[in-house]
């Protein structure tokens, strides 16, 4: 009984194939912007042909055959793959959803009858919801590995040293800052003062939504942190509602010189290094200065 | 207990004067070097490696330190277990509190060395000895 | 015995920390500073530890004391070219070292102690206190 459904699957593949095709190919469902309607093909094929080749009367009784083996290794790459191309979830989720609907369909135009057909189709969803499963569980494991590269690739990119002026470094910080971030940023920060010999860093805070006392905390050690090296940090970048937050909160930064700006905290670097910025008069302008 | 890890590889050193602080620290830092652990966290290794072995030697005239590589759901790190046969510490608790101490030092000893390694356990009985076992994982 | 050098350099005294100091190295280190320190007049003493890859908080407290020991006999005490990694170590040990001053390195570190002893004649200096 079951190898005459096998057999019926062996004839029947090309069709199957192109009736799975063209499912997948409806305007609604498919999405050339992300994958070749070629290599959708090549997918498919792959699939339909491992699942004809290792399908047997006992594994199809037992989903957990190793019978499976190269069908489910197939199908997670695929979903793997469809994770990091950016599919939706449905999208991953139809591509085993179409074959599943082609499928019943054959069977019911092939078996006439119905206690056979009742019992091929049980078994049919039982296979596809399986491999349903199995393409989630490989889908979000691929979108899991897109976020940590992701992730390491904003830790790296979200510690700029700014040299602003000799002698004078900037950091503006954006995200939340937690203690692993800090020890990157405190690194970062020190190693530079010290290959650059500045005097001066000023630290900029406009980027981080939100400063509660663990934050605070993570700021006096830099600055203690860059004091240590024998360098002066400045915190600018406080928001009026960030000074009420730590108001608010008790978090004592007197012992630390805060500015509302970047530019006053620079204005401030240039008066510790006894620097002045003027604006040349149309007086000075007018005769050019020996250089 | 600390969840058990694979021990890759296994040494001890005795600490039983103040000369043998500074070769340990050397040995804890080639291990760690060993393991390809960064400079900040190396450093916060040795540093609290060597806030335990001065402890030692202070109050309990000194022990000995088992220096370990070891594996645990794919991190690598450094095990260190120094057992001492001292005097015990009577408040685990106090001891690990900022600022406290009983023998005139700064009291940053017990607690900084707590917060220099990713785990840190103690285990003290008056009258028989104290062990200190912490871990620093290479990328931790 | 061995013994840590101490540079004289005019109104200055210069020491190099090379070597991992063991604790009685450490020890002599701080009373010869002081002694050479009280004979010579010095008004300032820098410690260089970009050699330096960990500072316990034993060293610490000898560098606060070196510090708090010249303050006596009227000369500052600077420690020069801390490594950032001791930095971030000595911070989150709990030891930020509030007592002490600190330069990038020699030529800044001579320049604060020039600062600091013109600032005794008036003049206030920006970067510390």
């Amino acid at each position: 009984m079951a190898t005459e459904i096998i057999k019926l699957l062996k004839d029947k593949q090309a069709i199957i194939l192109e009736r799975w095709m063209e499912n997948q190919l409806t305007p609604a469902r498919v999405r050339e912007d992300l994958i070749s309607s070629d290599d959708l093909r090549a997918d498919s094929v792959a699939l339909i042909t491992a699942l004809v080749s290792n399908l047997k009367e006992k594994s199809l009784n037992d989903t957990d055959s190793a019978d499976f083996n190269p069908i489910t290794e197939l199908l997670g790459s695929i979903s793997f793959s469809r994770a990091k191309q950016g599919f939706s979830p449905r999208e991953t989720g139809l591509f085993i959803v179409g074959l599943k609907e082609v499928l019943i369909a054959v069977i019911q135009e092939e078996v006439k009858d119905p206690r056979q057909l009742v019992d091929l189709s049980l078994k049919i969803h039982r296979l596809m919801d399986n491999l349903l499963i199995i393409t989630f569980e490989t889908y979000i494991k691929g979108r899991e590995e897109v976020i940590l590269a992701q992730t390491d690739e904003i830790a790296e990119i979200s510690i700029p040293v700014i040299r602003v002026w000799d002698g004078i470094l900037a950091l503006p910080i954006i995200g939340t800052l937690d203690s692993a971030r800090t020890q990157v940023i405190m690194e970062a920060l020190l190693t530079e003062i010290v290959e650059s010999s500045s005097d001066i860093a000023i630290l900029d805070i406009s980027g981080v939504p939100t400063v509660d006392s663990m934050v605070a905390q993570h700021l006096l050690k830099t600055v203690s942190a860059t004091r240590l090296l024998g360098a002066t940090c400045i915190i600018s970048g406080i928001r009026p509602e960030i000074a009420q937050t730590i108001v608010h909160l008790g978090i004592d930064l007197s012992s630390i010189v805060t500015k509302s700006t970047m530019a006053s905290a620079l204005q401030h670097a240039f008066q510790l290094l006894r620097l002045e910025v003027y604006k040349r008069t149309p007086a000075n302008a007018s005769h050019v200065k020996p250089e | 207990m600390i969840k058990t890890a694979i021990l890759l590889a296994t040494e001890h050193m005795s600490i039983l004067r103040e000369e043998d602080v500074v070769p340990f620290r050397y040995r804890v830092k080639e291990c760690a070097a060993g393991i390809k652990m960064g400079l900040v966290n190396q450093t916060y290794l040795i540093t609290a490696a060597s806030e335990l072995a001065r402890n030692m030697l202070k109050y309990a005239d000194g022990g000995i330190v088992l220096i370990e590589t070891i594996e645990r759901d794919g991190e690598t790190g450094i095990r260190l277990m120094f057992k001492d046969q001292g005097p015990g510490i009577e408040d685990v608790g106090l001891a690990l509190k900022d600022g406290f101490s009983t023998g005139g030092s700064l009291g940053v000893g017990l607690p900084g060395a707590k917060r220099l390694v990713n785990e840190f356990e103690i285990a003290s009985e008056p009258g028989k000895g104290t062990s200190v076992t912490i871990i620093r994982w290479a990328n931790g | 015995m061995e013994r840590i050098p101490i540079l004289r350099m005019g109104q200055f005294l210069l020491v190099t920390i090379q070597i991992d100091l063991y604790d009685r190295l450490a020890l002599d280190l701080a009373a010869d500073l002081v002694k050479t320190a009280s004979k010579t007049g010095a008004r300032g003493i820098l410690i260089d530890i970009s050699a330096v890859d960990i500072v316990d908080s034993f060293m610490g407290r000898i560098l606060s004391n070196i510090g708090a020991m010249a303050k006596l006999i009227a000369a500052e005490t600077v420690v020069v070219g801390m490594q950032p990694a001791v930095a971030i170590t000595l911070v989150e040990l709990g030891l930020p070292l509030n007592g002490i001053h600190t330069a990038l390195n020699v030529e800044k570190g001579m320049a604060l102690l020039r600062s600091k002893i013109a600032g005794i004649a008036g003049e206030t200096d920006p970067n510390n206190d």
